[in-house]
């Protein structure tokens, strides 16, 4: 692995560590130079050539190494025979496993863990990953047909992922094998885009395209001198013309989305104050359908891991919906809570409106791309019919839980579980 | 996992047994997958492929009757080998059945696929096969990590798929009031969208299997409600809309 440069750079921070570890001996040597100095009167050159030598002094034994209180330096120092097979694994960034003879996992990275989740040491790997291409290429493996294989594997659930997953085995002898999975995930995504654009997006384009083609079409023709017309046709078109360019930004930002299928670990995002500037910036949305927004946060902190503008897009989506859909009721909450149930602690944001409610039999297909309870009334309110759906694909790679209550008549409540690590 | 015992040769025959059912769980999940997706791109050839890989895990429940009666017979296992053995058998058969759920699913893309029908048609049907799936992978999950405080998701989720079915085959109804000439398309819909209903069930069946192996308890029994389809009536017309 170490190729010449990093062992060059290496031995400059030997030399540096050797320096630093031994900085109280040299310290004491120069303050006794210079005591000495002090009181023998002896020339400066004298005093400059002692440091120089207690210098060399601490850096040379050069074969020598030494002890070093840190694990680190010391791996370093002994060289890639002794370079432990878990540091090595840490630092590949691609998801990778160790396992034996017997299938059994030794070792995952981190990669791993965060990719696939659930995976213990001597836990069977094929168990885990039961895809029969993946059975084949562990059974071929173990059973020492090749020495090394590949196969590309696919998880469909919960979020799509595509690998090229290559097996060998590890050293002489060992009786250890190592899976490496390189993420395809994107250039599959490009293709499948393509088809969903397609499938999807061309319908929808399609309504409005041909709406704008008839006003044009009348425009030339039958209300080619009449103004009042013209101005009504023209602000029609204007709205199609708007309503297709929101349509083409929520299928990119779904289609971002999927492509990059797993979180960045580590980042933290405040809820209150996601929440507060979520409903700050739809001030103008709720005051021009004379909706009230209150807000019932819980004390204390309430931070989740997550990313920031990927929930600022739920909580925004869901406010929208809220302020735009429940507008009869007059008033939307939006509360924080938190749940301790032992299972998955965690905290819920709900936003709760009070307008006509959700049927009972739509509930379950509202996250569905395009669907919409009802067609008239999602048009008029200038929806897209993907709003739901960029939610549901981004609290699902948060690990979160959306769950929607309604009653007719009643309102709707759109809770957001936000599992807390 | 499990402790050691003193003849090896007992540790790797039930050893065997786990892996085959993982095998066999692997190949009923691409199994479904396939199935609706040959359904929903009209694509006769995978369906024609899904036929014939339930052959598959026909030969692999036989197989894990045979191997899991072997065992009782030559080793006479008490506790939780017992159960063990017994578990792969129950989750061999449920699979199995999951396989010819996901194999009539496929027989009748043909019929489906005459017509050419909206993609609005299938897009229910898309989830809900993913909700069943979902299901199906993450009690396999489970039976490979034996962590069955997990399980309790099972309900949760067993109560969305009925959710889902019941809308499903509320739409489909509403389809066939329309014009019908959807009538075969929708019925075919219907058979299937029961058949993926019923993956959801099967998956729910293994996790208390798995419950049972793990803990040597049967799961507390508050079976969710089932679906609400018994009760849809539409009307003889179309409301106006």
């Amino acid at each position: 692995m170490a190729d010449i440069g990093t062992e060059r750079k290496g031995k400059a921070q030997a030399v540096a560590m050797r320096l630093w570890n031994s900085r109280w001996p040299l310290a004491a040597g120069f303050v006794a130079v210079l005591i000495v100095y002090g009181f023998a009167g002896m020339s400066g050159y004298v005093v400059l050539l002692a440091g120089a030598v207690l210098v060399a002094a601490a850096i040379l034994p050069p074969g020598v190494a030494r002890q070093s209180t840190e694990n680190a330096a010391a791996v370093e120092a002994s060289g890639l025979q002794q370079l432990s097979g878990e540091y090595l694994a840490a630092a590949v960034a691609d998801p990778l496993i160790i396992f034996d003879r017997s299938a059994a996992i030794v070792h995952a990275n981190a990669a791993a863990v965060a990719a696939f989740g659930g995976i213990a040491p001597g836990m069977s790997l094929s168990l885990k990953f039961r895809a029969p291409e993946m059975q084949s290429l562990l059974d071929n493996m173990l059973a020492g047909n090749v020495a090394s294989d590949s196969v590309d594997y696919i998880e469909r659930l919960p979020v799509e992922r595509a690998y090229r997953v290559s097996a060998s085995s590890v050293g002489h002898a060992t009786d250890l094998y190592v899976l490496v999975f390189k993420d395809q995930s994107e250039a599959r995504r490009i293709d499948r885009m393509r088809a969903d654009f397609i499938a999807n997006a061309s319908h929808e384009l399609r309504t409005p395209l041909a709406s704008i083609a008839g006003f044009i079409e009348t425009l030339r023709g039958p209300a080619r001198n009449d103004p009042a017309a013209r101005e009504q046709f023209l602000q029609i078109m204007q709205n199609q013309t708007s309503r297709m360019a929101r349509l083409i930004d929520d299928l990119l930002s779904l289609s971002r989305l999927e492509m990059k299928p797993y979180l960045k670990l580590g980042t933290e995002v405040d809820l209150r104050q996601a929440l507060d500037s979520v409903i700050d910036s739809l001030g103008p949305l709720a005051k021009e359908n004379g909706v009230v927004i209150e807000r019932d946060f819980a004390e204390g902190p309430l931070a989740v891991p997550g990313d920031r503008d990927e929930l600022f897009q739920v909580f925004e989506n869901l406010l929208e919906n809220a302020c735009k859909y429940g507008q009869s009721g007059g008033r939307v909450v939006v509360s924080i809570t938190r749940s301790d149930s032992d299972t998955e602690p965690g905290i819920d944001v709900t936003i709760r409106d009070f307008g006509p409610g959700i049927p009972e039999e739509h509930i379950p297909r509202i996250t569905e791309r395009f669907y919409r309870v009802d067609v008239e009334n999602s048009r008029t309110q200038k929806g897209t019919g993907l709003g739901l759906s960029i939610v549901k694909h981004i609290l699902t790679r948060h690990n979160a839980r959306l769950s929607i209550w309604s009653e007719v008549g009643k309102g709707a409540a759109f809770t957001v579980h936000l599992p807390v690590r | 996992m499990q402790s050691v015992h003193i003849v090896s040769a007992y540790d790797e025959e039930l050893k065997y047994l786990s892996k085959r059912i993982a095998a066999m769980g692997g190949h009923a999940e691409r199994m479904v997958e396939q199935a609706v997706a040959a359904l929903v791109n009209a694509d006769p050839g995978l369906a024609q492929k899904v036929i014939r890989d339930d052959l598959v895990l026909d030969e692999g429940q036989r197989e894990i009757d045979d191997k899991a009666i072997i065992i009782i017979a030559k080793r006479q296992p008490m506790a939780t080998d017992l159960r063990e053995i017994v578990g792969a058998i129950r989750i061999s058969a449920d699979l199995e059945r999951v396989g010819d759920l996901g194999k009539n699913v496929a027989k009748r893309v043909v019929a489906v696929a005459d017509g050419r029908q909206p993609s609005s048609l299938f897009r229910g049907l898309e989830a809900l096969a993913n909700l069943a799936l979902t299901q199906l992978k993450e009690v396999l999950d489970v039976y490979a990590s034996r962590s069955v405080e997990k399980i309790g998701f099972v309900r949760d989720r067993d109560d969305q798929i009925d959710a889902m079915y019941t809308s499903l085959f509320r739409e489909l109804l509403t389809y066939m009031m329309e014009d019908p000439r959807n009538i075969t398309p929708c019925t075919h819909l219907l058979f299937c969208a029961k058949n993926i209903e019923r993956i959801g069930d099967h998956a729910t069946n293994i996790a208390e299997t798995i419950y049972y192996i793990v803990t040597g308890d049967q799961m507390p029994a508050d079976r969710p409600k089932g679906d609400k389809t018994d009760k849809i009536i539409l009307p003889a017309t179309q409301p106006a809309k």
